[in-house]
Order: structure tokens, then sequence, then C-alpha cells
């Protein structure tokens, strides 16, 4: 259905019953749910092809035993044990139950996935996923080389255009428009700036779907794209509903040394093996059983712990090494070409013949917007906003609990997208519009004309590179309460100065200057939120290890952190109200996690 | 001249928290990893350091807003050899000229944001490295070529999607299995160069054809029609083969190879353009 669209005071206002922000896999997953069904937009920042899901490469998880034995029971077991306990069993279930039809879905779109001798997809093993309860490593991950992730993104992509899903690119979502109905507070729409021109769309849905994906740009070193700043779970969060989990945010073991680009764990599944400066594959000392395919908390804490003892190599002793080269150039070659092209280009490393230096880099918020198994968006531990969905990495189901498995992501993003979608068309075939405040564009009209019109002498880079260095120093693998009360105060100092951050593009088309200003501000408003949250939790837990608490407590801990936004305007201190709710428990009672 | 430190102290920081300014990369090793750096250094030894050096970089503005024409603008930034080209368009953003405008977002080759004419020769900014260019002379940076400018180094990239969209770049299969379809591996393979297509649109733009003739569908559009023509599970590739068939179709294609050499991903589409010729020709050979 085309947009229907009017200007009212140069405000564009546009109506869909379905109004999905992001197009990544798990916005572009929900659109071919409602696009059929309903009028539905997507509202991008980037064209869809070019969102990080395209970044993703070692594979999607789901027991479809087609190279041994497997079952699901089995992937929600490690999915539970590699979340340290914290993960939502009944999630789980509906996760690692729904996969095998999302990739049976997904290779009925047309994804190529590589296959078997006998023309099934083929699967490899990765860290964390087991047989039988931890036995051994299986062969559960359905991949596409090492390309798995832009296959996802190119295969839904396609489908959006066979079903003419229409996409309002290069918009960036900035508010969300709630308004109260009888006493409940539900969804209106979205406000959007236009990169092209500067203009504001207003777009009323009955139903909203966040897929907005993370925000690894809170840290320096990165997998994370630039544009991954957090502006859908910052929006939620400014309009008051609360973020769960933020203290957990994944450092992927494999990022290229100084760089943080990714190396997938699809090597080590491949079999690669990760060793010290003096060749010892010390991973046998941390997880005997599966070595260097234990979960990747794990492999990151183990990594930096050999660095921190002075077994690092390199001239500064700060890294160690992936080493592939008995994998042999063929293997590498089909199965890992991008990593190898990857090691080659940027480290001048030819991984055929040479060990590749690497370091855990930033990856991926367990943590997000609090949502139930239908997608729906919590305001406390139970009550949703009725018409407001999320999924993806900017959503806490919670999968993951407190460290996600790899390929567990791809996953999540079809599982919850397909759920995302489907629930937000089916909510919109019943529910009407909520009317649209008069003034739905004011916050977005005065939080843009407060940066442009700015005229002090901060420089938004500068800001964001001291974040990011507070950040990486202060809250990443290993912290304690002196180093993130460091990152407190230095966010602090910092969102004091944010307000007097100076824009020099004073033009409407293609102001990125504006908007790396406006990511800034959601990036602060994160990073608090994580470094608040991780200093409550006084226990070690997955990718949350706390040096002055090192074991985990599950008499105090065992269940999610909800933070609420209680005060905070631009320049004013954040207020941050911390909350907890309970771990919903079906089969797996929490044990010692050992591999 | 904004010259910027990148390093700290030599022997203060970790290679992970020096290497990166925000987006800048960094000194990386570019030594064999085994050899040489396993040696603990002796006290007071000093590790060599890579250096920066001074690059000039020259961008072609434009901001129709102001500008009645593009113009040439120099710049100088302080380059270390590893770093990307992208590296020093985000030094000119932030620490010179935030107005400067250009698309980017993965910084590693794989999301097909930041193509544009480095040297007048198409490269994703982010895989084009300071040490593969002569730094003696200028670095010339400009948008792509053949699609309306927008503002400095964008596009307009819809005409560019417009040609995508045309080819019916989906799976077409009546078949409704209840798992997956099977396909040999040697099937799989028949199409495996064209599914790397990152539509980056660098191929297309620096295509000779296209650059006179905008309705000519370009090379990523026959890439993706390749991609599903040749997929074994697919039953629409007559259809496809007809489009291309077209006036402004393959037959437009003058075999210059320039947009194989452009290509980020190294997909020989040349090869592939040739393919689809022939299968027009003879029919389509799995």
């Amino acid at each position: 259905m085309a947009d229907q669209s009017s200007v009212t005071d140069g405000i564009h206002y546009h109506q869909h019953d379905v109004v999905i922000v992001g197009a990544g896999g798990a916005g572009m997953r929900a659109a071919i749910e409602a696009a059929p069904k309903a009028s539905t937009a997507v509202i991008t920042k980037l064209y869809p092809t070019r969102s990080h899901t395209g970044a993703a490469q070692g594979g999607m998880a789901a027991a479809l035993a087609n190279v041994e034995e497997d079952s699901n029971e089995w992937h929600t077991y490690d999915t539970v044990k590699g979340g340290d306990y914290l993960t939502d069993q009944d999630s789980a279930e509906i996760l690692t139950r729904e996969a095998i039809d999302a990739v049976y879905d997904l290779e009925n779109m047309g994804l190529p996935f590589n296959r078997t001798e006998d023309g099934k997809i083929d699967q490899r093993r990765f860290g964390g996923h087991t047989r039988d309860h931890g036995k051994a490593p299986v062969r559960r991950a359905c991949y596409a080389a090492d390309r798995t992730g832009h296959m996802i993104l190119q295969t839904l992509y396609q489908n959006c255009v066979k079903h003419g899903v229409e996409f309002f690119n290069e918009f960036y979502a900035l508010d969300l428009v709630m308004a109260e109905v009888d006493g409940v507070q539900r969804v209106s729409g979205v406000v959007a700036y236009e990169l092209a021109t500067g203009e504001i769309h207003v777009f009323q849905g009955k139903s909203v779907v966040f897929a907005t994906g993370g925000f690894g740009k809170i840290y320096k070193t990165t997998s994370n794209a630039h544009t991954l700043t957090g502006d859908g779970v910052g929006i939620v969060w400014r309009k008051g509903l609360p973020l769960e989990d933020m203290e957990f945010y994944q450092f992927h073991p494999t990022g290229l040394a100084g760089l943080g680009i990714l190396l997938t764990e699809g090597a080590r599944g491949e079999g690669a093996i990760l060793r010290n400066a003096s060749g010892e594959r010390f991973m046998e000392r941390y997880a005997p059983t599966i070595k260097d395919l234990a979960p990747r908390d794990i492999v990151a804490r183990s990594m930096v712990q050999e660095v921190l003892d002075g077994r690092g190599a390199g001239p500064h002793k700060d890294y160690v090494y992936l080493d592939c080269t008995h994998l042999g150039a063929e293997v590498l070659e089909t199965k890992l070409p991008d990593i190898t092209e990857f090691a080659r280009t940027y480290l001048g490393v030819d991984p055929v013949t040479e060990r590749v230096p690497v370091y855990p880099t930033a990856h991926y918020a367990m943590g997000g917007i609090p949502t139930n198994n239908d997608a729906e968006v919590l305001l406390d531990n139970e009550t949703v906003v009725p018409g407001l969905y999320a999924a993806g990495e900017c959503a806490c189901v919670s999968v993951h609990g407190a460290n996600r498995l790899g390929t567990n992501s791809l996953l999540d993003i079809n599982v919850f997208g397909k759920r995302a979608g489907n629930n937000a068309v089916a909510y919109a075939q019943t529910a009407d519009f909520v009317d649209m405040p008069t003034d739905a564009a004011d916050g977005v009209v005065k939080l843009l004309a407060q940066l442009r019109e700015g005229s002090g002498s901060e420089n938004v880079a500068e800001i964001r590179k001291a974040l990011q260095e507070t950040m990486d120093r202060n809250a990443q693998v290993f912290r304690t309460d002196e180093t993130l009360q460091t990152a407190l105060a230095d966010i602090a100092v910092l969102r004091q100065r944010y307000p007097n951050v100076r824009i020099h593009d004073r033009g409407r088309r293609f102001n990125t200057d504006l908007l790396e200003a406006v990511e800034l501000g959601f990036l602060l408003d994160l990073a608090e939120i994580v470094v608040v949250s991780a200093i409550n939790r006084k226990e070690s837990r997955g990718a949350h290890m706390r040096d002055d608490f090192p074991t985990r407590d599950d008499e105090n801990y065992m269940q999610h952190t909800m933070a609420y936004r209680t005060a905070g305007e631009i320049g004013v201190p954040q207020e941050i109200r911390l909350d907890w709710k309970p771990v919903r428990v079906t089969h797996y009672e929490p044990q010692e996690r050992k591999y | 001249m904004a010259a910027t430190q990148v390093t700290g102290t030599p022997g203060e920081e970790t290679a992970a928290q020096a290497a990166q300014t925000e987006g800048g990369t960094a000194p990386a090793e570019v030594d064999s990893a085994q050899e040489g750096h396993d040696r603990p250094l002796e006290a007071g030894e000093a590790v060599e350091e890579p250096q920066s050096f001074p690059v000039t970089v020259i961008v072609r503005r434009y901001d129709p807003e102001v500008d009645d024409e593009p113009r040439w603008v120099d710049y100088d930034v302080q380059m270390f050899a590893t770093e990307r080209i992208l590296d020093a368009l985000h030094r000119i953003k932030w620490e010179q000229d935030p107005s400067l405008a250009f698309r980017r977002s993965c910084a590693h080759g794989v999301c097909g944001s930041d193509a544009m004419r480095i040297n007048g020769k198409n490269r994703l900014a982010c895989k084009a490295l300071v040490k593969d260019f002569d730094t003696s002379k200028p670095i010339y940076v400009e948008a792509i070529k053949g699609l309306p400018l927008e503002k400095d180094l964008i596009v307009n990239m819809e005409p560019f999607f417009d040609s995508f969209r045309e080819i019916q770049p989906f799976l077409q299969a009546s078949s409704k299995p209840e798992k997956e379809r099977h396909q040999t591996i040697a099937q799989r393979e028949r199409f495996d160069d064209t599914t790397k297509c990152i539509l980056c649109a660098a191929c297309t733009t620096s295509c000779p054809v296209f650059w006179t003739d905008g309705q000519y569908f370009g090379p990523a559009a026959i890439v993706n029609a390749h991609r599903f023509i040749f997929d074994s599970r697919d039953e629409a590739s007559q259809v496809r083969l007809d489009i291309l068939n077209d006036r402004e179709g393959v037959w437009r294609c003058r075999t210059t190879f320039n947009c194989t050499d452009a290509c980020p991903r190294g997909i020989q589409v040349t090869k592939a353009i040739a393919e689809v010729k022939q299968a027009m020709m003879t029919g389509v050979k799995l």
C-alpha cells in the first residue's frame, strides 16, 4: 500500500498500520510477516543492506541434526548454561524449538547455505554448543562460508523486495510517541529525521516494532559499525521505559588486535587454536573439556588473563594468537575466506602461514529493551505497552542471559523478528490508531534546534573518544567498583560538556555533523546505564566479571537488573533507579559452570 | 594541519587501548607474528613504534545549498601506513571540518556504504590502505560517478537500487518443501562468487557504458541476476534472461573489466556477465 502522507507546518505526517524501526535482520524479518497483511513502513537510518547483521560471520544455530545427533533440548541447556543461568528458560525453549523452522524459512527464501555431501544444510561447531549437556562440541551452526550474516541480510532484503516492503531509507528515528488512552500508555507512532533533506516526519502506526540493533560504539575497540549508537534503545529509555541487564556486554574473543575487527568463532569451530606468546594452547587450562570452544565470556577472560600474567605476545605482550596454520589453505579459502582476507588486508598477516594477533573486542549487548516472549515491550516486570514491540539486539527477552552463545544472535533476530512482525500485524488488525498528539514532533524539533543552534565550543568527536576510552579502560572484560566509579565520574563530566557541543554544519542536507551529535547523546545515556548497572551487581556472572566479587552469587543476584530513568534532560544529570526482575526457571537449576 | 598522535607512550597502553582512535586504525603489527616479537623486551629496550607521516588528501566537495559547482579542497592529515582512507576522512571530519559528508558504517568492507573514487579508481574507503598509495603525492577522493551527486561524497543510490530490484532479485520456486531444498555442493558452488555482492555500486559506477547511459542495468544488477539464474533451486531464470536481453541489458557490456577491477569483494564480474550472455544464447547450464 502506498504511503499516505501530508505536510503541516513543515512536518510530514504518514500513517501505516505497522511501523518498523530498523532494517537489519530482525526488522526485515518482521517486515516480511507484516507487509503482506497490512500497510507497513520500515524506517531505517541506513540502506537495509548496510545493516550490521551483514557483518555476522560464523553461523546460525539450530538442532537440525543434519551431520550428527542433536536435539533442541541440548541447545536449550547450552543456551541457559552459556547465559550463566540468567537466561529465561521458557524463552530459550522457544528460541531453540523455533530455530529449526527459522533456518528452513531462510533456506526456502533462498539463502545459499553451505551443503553436506547429501545436499542438506551443512553445520559446524561453535563455542558453547555441545552434545548431551556438555559432553563434547556438536555441529549445530548452519552457515554460508564465513558470511552467514551477509547472506541472511541479503536474503531478507531480497524477500522484502519481493513483498514490496516500503522502506524509508536514511530516516533516523529520534522519538517514540505514546499517548494515554483510558489510563493506559499506548503507542501512537515514531518521529524521524530525513537525512537527505533535514525534514521531520511523523509516522503514525497502530503498532510499532523497534529493531534498531546494538550500541557497541560506547566502546573504543569494537566489532560494531560506526552507526551502532543505540538510538533505538536510547529513545525507549528517554520515554521512561526500563532497560534490562545492561551490565552484560559481550566481548568477542577474537578481534584483530588493535582494530577490533571480528574474526569468527567459526575459525575455532573449524579447528583453529588460541596460543599465548610461548605457543601454549592456554584454553586447555581454563576449559579442559571443550577448550577453545568454550563460551565467549570464558575465552575472552582467559585471553585477558594471559596478557595480565605476562604471557601475551607481540612487542607490548598485549595480545594472543589465533593459530589457523594447521587448517590448510583450502579450508581457509573455502570456509573462512572473509576473515582470511581481513587478516591479510588490515594486519598484513596471512593466516595460512602465520598466527593472527587477536584480542577481545566489544561485540554484543545481552541487555536492552525488556520484552516478553511475544516481543511485546514491558514497562515494568510484567505489564506490556500495548502496540509496542522490540526484537533483535536492541531487545532483552532474555534468551541470552549473562552471556550469549555464538550463532544464537542470528537465530534470535529470525525467531523473535518473526514473532514481533506477526504479533504487531495481529495487533494492528484489531486495534485503532491512537490519536497523534498535536505536539508529537516538538521534542525532536527542540532537540535538534538546541544542538544545531548551540554556541558552545565542545567537539563531538572529542567527547565521544573520551567516553569510549574510559569505557574500554574501566568497564571492559574485568571490572571493579573502583574502575566503574572512575568511568561513572568520567561520564558525568562528559555529560556536562555535551550540551556545549558545536555543530559546524548549519545546512539541512545530509547533515551528518548534526546526527553524530544526536548519536553521542544516546551513547552517553547508555554508557551510564551500563556502568550504574554494573556497579550494582556485586557478583561475577557471564560477561560481567567483577574482580572484587569474583564468584557467582545466586542467592542475591540470580535476577535481572531493571533500570529506570527518573530524571535527565540534556545537560541535567540522569537519575537512574535500579530494580530486579526474577529469572524464569523451567528445567535447569543453576549449576557451577564448567566446560 | 591537525596532526594527531594516535599512539600513546610506548609501553604504557595495550594494543587494544592504543590502537584505535575513534574509527582510526592503528599502528598494527605488520611483521610476521611468530618471528621476532615473542622475545620479551630487555629493560630499557625500546620497541620500534610505527611512525605517522603527513598525507595530503584532496576531496571534491559539493554542497548544493552553497556551491554552484563542486570544488577540490586540500586537507593535510597525519596518517599511519596501515590506516584506511576512511580514517583520513574521519580525521578531516572530526578534527578539521565536521561538515564533510560521506557514508560509512562497518569500516571493514562488508556493508558497502563507502564506495568512492580514490585516485580515479572506485574503492571502498575502508579497504583502501594508506600504504597502497604513493603518499609523496596527494590522494584525490571524490564521489562515485554516474549517479546524481547529493553532497560531497554522497550520491543518490536510488537509480542503482532500482536496477537491482528490476531483475527480480529473489528466489522463485513453486515447491514447498517440508525442510530444506536439497542442493549439491557443486550446484551451490556454481553461483558462489556472485553471492558475495554487497551492493556497494563500485562496479556499476566504474563502467564507462553506465557513465554515458544511465539506463543501462549495470554490472551489479547483472551480478545479482546471475546469482539466481545459476541457482539450481530457482525457476525464473528465463524471466531474468528476458529482462536482461533488453536494449539496456547485458549486450551493452563492452567487457572493459573496470567492474572486475573495482569489486571490493573480488567477484569476477565480467565473467559473470559473460556467463549470462552465454546463457541467453545456449540456455542455462547448471
